[in-house]
C-alpha cells in the first residue's frame, strides 16, 4: 500500500455544522443521502403495512387506527381513497426517494471520489446542494400526506387524464397531486445537478493510471446510471411541466374532448391522456435501470471481493451494463400493451424487451462464473450480493412472461406484476444496498456492524422477500388485481383470501425484521467494533488504501497511483490473496 | 502563446495559470487525470444534454399532438422574427467576445459582452411583449393546442435564456475585473457554448413552430 497517511491535514478542521450538516464533502452527502433515504424507507414501508392490513382483512374494524388516523379510518374502517393514495405514496417514495436515491445519492457519492482517487466531486457546492433539493423534495412528498384532501390517487405513474384534471377527479388531486409534481420536479433537478456531477468526476478526475477499463464496477455502474440519469429524466420533466399547464394553466395536452365532470362537460379539446404514458415510461424504464444497475455493479464488486476471484469477464460485465442501458430507451411500449396499441408495435416492444434479457443472463452467469469454485467469505455483505442475484434472477424470469404481449394481456394489471417488479426493481436493489451498507459501514464510520445481527437480517429477510412476494404470482395468475381495495367484493377471488392473509403476515415480519438491521445500523455508529486497519476484508479498491473513516480531502498529500485493474485476487505467485490497485507491476511478490 | 493551451490550462479565475500540472491533483484532480476534457467543459456538455433531451420531450409531444384531427395552426405574430433575429446576433456578438480574448483585447471582450447582455434582455423582453401581442388578439395559453405549445415551449426556452443571462453577468464581471486573457477564459468560452445552444435551440422551436 502505497499511500497510507492520515488525510486530515491535507483539509482545514471544520466546525460542526460546516462539517456533518453544511458539508461539501461528499463523504458526508453520501451519508446524509443514506440516511434521508432510510427515513423515507420507513415512511413508506408503513404505508406498505396498512395496504397490506386492508387486503388481509378488508372488512375488519381498526379502532385505534381510527383514534389515530380518524379521517383516513372513518368509522374505524379504511377508507377506499385513502387506500389508493397509500399506493401512490409508496410507489412513489419507494421509486425515487429510496431506491434512486440510497443507491445513486448514497453511494455514488460516498465511493465516486474514494474509487477514483479523487479528494472529492467536481463540484462539491453543486453536490451539496443536490442533497438540499432532495430533501426539499422529501419534505414536499411527504407532507402530500397531510394536505386537505389528502395525498394523490393516481398511482406513482400518475396517469392522464385523472392526474390532470385536478380536485375534480378525486380528493387527492387537488393540493396532494400539486405537491407530487412538485416534489418531482425538485427531486429531477436534484438528480441531474447530481448526474452532471457523477459523469464529469468518473470521466476527468480518475487519478494516475485508472484507466477506464481499470475502474470497479461499481464505477462503470455509476457512470452509466448517471449517463441515463441525464437522458431520462428531463423527459420526466417535460410531461410534468405539460400536466402543470394542463391542471393550472387550463390547457389541453393530456385531456381529450368530451370528459363529462360532475355533470358538466369540460371545455378541454384534442389532448391525448396516452402521450402522458409514452412520455412517463420513456422516462419510466430507464428509471428501472437506473436502480438495478448501481446494485449490479455492487454486488459485482462485493461478490468478487468476498469469493477471492476476480469479476468472471470484467470486460463483458461493462458491454452488458452500457447495452442494458441502450436498450432501455427502446422498450417502454412494453407498459403499455393494453393501451390499444398497434399488435404489430407491440410485437417489436416484445423484442426489444426480450433482447435485455440477453446481457441481463450474460451478467448473471458471470456471477456464477465467479461464486463458481470459490472459497467464499460469507459475511453478511456477501451473503446479501448472493442474495441479490438470486432475487434478480426470480424478478427477471418473471419479466420474460411480461414482456412478451400476448402473455402481458392476460397478467397486466395484475398481482403476477407486482410479484415480478417487487422482486427484480424493489428487491433485488434493496439486497444490494444492504451488502453495500454491511461493506462500506466501516469506511464510513470506522466501526463494523453486528456480524451476528446481520447474518440474522440476511436469512429472515431472504426467507421473508420469498413468503410476501412468491405467493404474489400465484395470485396473479388467478387474476388478482392489483390496486384493488376489497378482494372480497369479487367472487371469484374469496378463494385467494387465505394467500392474501399469508402475505400479510409475512410482510409484517419482513417489515420487523428491518428494525433488526435499523437497530445494527445506529448502534454500529456509536457502539460497533472498532476497525484497526484501512483495509479490513482484504479488499483491492481505492477506498480501502484510506482511513476507516476517510477524513476530509480523502488521500495524503499525495493521491494514489493506479497499477492494475480492481480485481486481483488469488493471483498466482503473489504473497496475499489480494493485491491493490496501488501496487506496482511485480510488488505482489514481495 | 498558442491558444489550444486554454483546455488544459482552465485554473480558478484569478489564480496564474500552471504551465506545467503538478503531480499529485490540485484538489480538483485534472491534471492527474489523461482524459483531454476539462471537468467544467464536461459538464456544460451534459448540462446541454440535458436541457436538449427536455427540449427533446417537449418536442415529442408537439409531433403527437400535431397528428390529432382537431388541431388547428395558427399564424405566428411577425415580431417572432424580430425576436429571432436578436438572439441570433446576441450570439454572433458573443462570438466576438470570444475572438476579442483570444487576442487579449480585454477592452473589446468587455464590449461585447456588454453588447450580448443587452440583446439577451431584449429577446426576453421581446417575449414578454410578443405573449402580449397574442393575448390582446385573442390567442391565450387555452386557445388550440398549438398556441398552448408556442406559450409553453416559448416561456421554457426564455427560463432558459434567463439562466443563460445570469451566467453571462457572472462572465462579464469577471471580464471587467480583468480576469481573463488570452491563455485563460475558459468560462468565457463555455457560457458562449451555451448561449449558442439555447440559440440553436430557439431556432428549432421557431422552424418546429411555425413549418411543423
Amino acid at each position: 500500500m502505497q499511500v497510507q497517511h492520515a488525510t486530515e491535514h491535507a483539509h482545514p478542521q471544520l466546525g460542526f455544522w460546516r462539517k456533518y450538516v453544511f458539508s461539501t464533502d461528499h463523504k458526508i452527502i453520501g451519508i446524509q443521502y443514506m440516511i434521508t433515504a432510510m427515513a423515507m424507507a420507513v415512511v413508506g414501508g408503513l404505508l406498505s403495512m396498512l395496504m397490506r392490513l386492508q387486503l388481509a382483512w378488508p372488512s375488519q374494524q381498526w379502532p385505534m387506527l381510527g383514534k389515530i388516523l380518524p379521517v383516513a379510518f372513518a368509522g374505524n374502517i379504511m377508507d377506499p381513497g385513502f387506500y389508493v393514495s397509500l399506493v401512490t405514496m409508496h410507489g412513489t417514495i419507494m421509486v425515487f426517494f429510496l431506491f434512486t436515491a440510497v443507491l445513486t445519492g448514497a453511494f455514488g457519492n460516498f465511493l465516486i471520489p474514494l474509487q477514483i482517487g479523487a479528494r472529492d466531486m467536481a463540484f462539491p457546492f453543486l453536490n451539496a446542494l443536490s442533497y438540499w433539493v432532495f430533501l426539499l423534495s422529501c419534505i414536499v412528498i411527504i407532507s402530500a400526506l397531510f394536505v386537505a384532501g389528502g395525498a394523490p390517487l393516481g398511482g406513482w405513474t400518475a396517469y392522464a387524464p385523472l392526474s390532470a384534471l385536478g380536485e375534480a377527479s378525486g380528493p387527492g388531486e387537488g393540493a396532494g397531486m400539486t405537491l407530487w409534481i412538485t416534489a418531482l420536479g425538485l427531486f429531477t433537478i436534484s438528480g441531474l445537478m447530481g448526474g452532471l456531477n457523477y459523469v464529469t468526476t468518473i470521466l476527468t478526475m480518475r487519478t494516475k493510471g485508472l484507466s477506464m477499463m481499470r475502474l470497479p464496477l461499481t464505477q462503470w455502474s455509476l457512470l452509466i446510471t448517471a449517463i441515463l440519469g441525464l437522458l431520462a429524466f428531463p423527459v420526466l420533466l417535460a410531461a410534468a411541466i405539460l400536466l402543470t399547464f394542463d391542471r393550472m394553466g387550463g390547457t389541453s395536452f393530456f385531456i381529450p374532448s368530451g370528459i363529462i365532470m360532475n355533470n358538466r362537460l369540460l371545455g378541454n379539446s384534442g389532448g391525448h391522456p396516452l402521450l402522458w404514458q409514452h412520455l412517463f415510461w420513456f422516462f419510466g424504464h430507464p428509471e428501472v435501470y437506473i436502480v438495478i444497475l448501481p446494485a449490479m455493479g455492487m454486488a459485482s464488486d462485493i461478490l468478487s471481493t468476498f469469493c477471492r476471484k476476480p469479476i468472471f469477464s470484467y470486460k463483458m460485465m461493462v458491454y452488458s451494463m452500457a447495452s442494458i442501458a441502450g436498450l432501455s430507451f427502446i422498450v417502454w411500449g412494453n407498459h403499455m400493451f393494453v393501451s390499444g396499441m398497434s399488435p404489430f408495435l407491440g410485437s417489436v416492444f416484445t423484442m426489444t424487451t426480450l433482447v435485455i434479457a440477453v446481457p441481463s443472463a450474460v451478467k448473471t452467469f458471470n456471477w456464477l462464473g465467479t461464486v463458481w469454485g470459490a472459497r467464499i467469505r460469507f459475511t453478511t455483505a456477501s451473503l446479501f450480493s448472493i442474495g441479490f442475484i438470486s432475487v434478480f434472477v426470480s424478478g427477471g424470469l418473471s419479466g420474460i412472461f411480461l414482456g412478451s404481449s400476448a402473455a402481458d394481456i392476460y397478467l397486466q394489471d395484475t398481482y403476477f406484476v407486482v410479484a415480478h417488479f417487487h422482486l427484480v426493481m424493489a428487491i433485488a436493489p434493496l439486497f444490494a444496498a444492504f451488502a453495500g451498507i454491511y461493506y462500506w459501514f466501516p469506511k464510513m464510520f470506522g466501526r463494523f456492524m453486528n456480524e451476528f445481527l446481520g447474518k440474522v437480517h440476511f436469512w429472515a429477510s431472504l426467507i421473508g422477500v420469498y413468503a410476501v412476494f412468491f405467493p404474489m404470482h400465484i395470485l396473479g395468475i388467478t387474476g388478482h388485481m392489483r390496486r384493488i381495495y376489497d378482494p372480497l367484493f369479487y367472487e371469484f377471488l374469496k378463494p385467494d383470501q387465505a394467500m392474501n392473509v399469508f402475505v400479510s403476515v409475512s410482510a409484517f415480519a419482513l417489515a420487523a425484521v428491518q428494525l433488526i438491521f435499523l437497530a445494527n445500523f445506529f448502534i454500529s455508529i456509536f457502539a460497533g467494533k472498532k476497525v484497526n486497519e484501512n483495509n479490513p476484508w482484504h479488499a483491492t479498491t481505492l477506498e480501502w488504501e484510506t482511513p476507516c473513516p476517510t477524513g476530509h480531502g480523502n488521500f495524503g498529500d499525495e493521491l494514489p497511483v493506479v497499477h492494475r485493474w480492481a480485481f486481483d485476487y488469488s493471483v498466482p505467485g503473489a504473497k496475499n490473496d489480494f493485491v491493490p490497485q496501488t501496487v506496482p507491476p511485480g510488488g505482489e511478490k514481495v | 502563446m498558442p491558444v489550444l493551451t486554454e483546455d488544459k490550462l482552465a485554473g480558478d479565475i484569478g489564480v496564474p495559470p500552471r504551465m506545467t500540472p503538478p503531480s499529485g491533483g490540485d484538489g480538483r484532480g485534472e491534471p492527474d487525470s489523461s482524459f483531454p476534457v476539462s471537468s467544467r467543459q464536461m459538464a456544460t456538455w451534459l448540462l446541454m444534454t440535458g436541457v436538449g433531451m427536455l427540449f427533446a420531450g417537449l418536442t415529442s409531444a408537439y409531433i403527437v399532438l400535431r397528428g390529432v384531427p382537431t388541431w388547428e395552426h395558427l399564424q405566428l405574430p411577425p415580431m417572432v422574427w424580430g425576436n429571432t433575429l436578436i438572439l441570433l446576433v446576441s450570439s454572433l456578438t458573443f462570438d466576438l467576445a470570444r475572438r476579442a480574448v483570444k487576442v487579449d483585447n480585454i477592452s473589446a471582450v468587455r464590449k461585447w459582452l456588454g453588447l450580448t447582455a443587452a440583446l439577451g434582455i431584449v429577446f426576453v423582453s421581446g417575449q414578454i411583449l410578443l405573449w402580449r401581442q397574442m393575448t390582446a388578439s385573442g390567442l391565450l395559453l387555452t386557445s388550440t393546442l398549438h398556441s398552448s405549445f408556442f406559450y409553453v415551449l416559448s416561456g421554457v426556452h426564455a427560463v432558459h435564456i434567463l439562466g443563460g443571462l445570469i451566467g453571462l453577468a457572472w462572465v462579464s464581471v469577471q471580464a471587467w475585473k480583468g480576469r481573463f486573457s488570452s491563455i485563460s477564459f475558459e468560462p468565457l468560452r463555455l457560457c458562449a457554448n451555451y448561449w449558442h445552444f439555447m440559440g440553436g435551440v430557439w431556432l428549432f422551436l421557431i422552424l418546429l413552430l411555425v413549418f411543423a
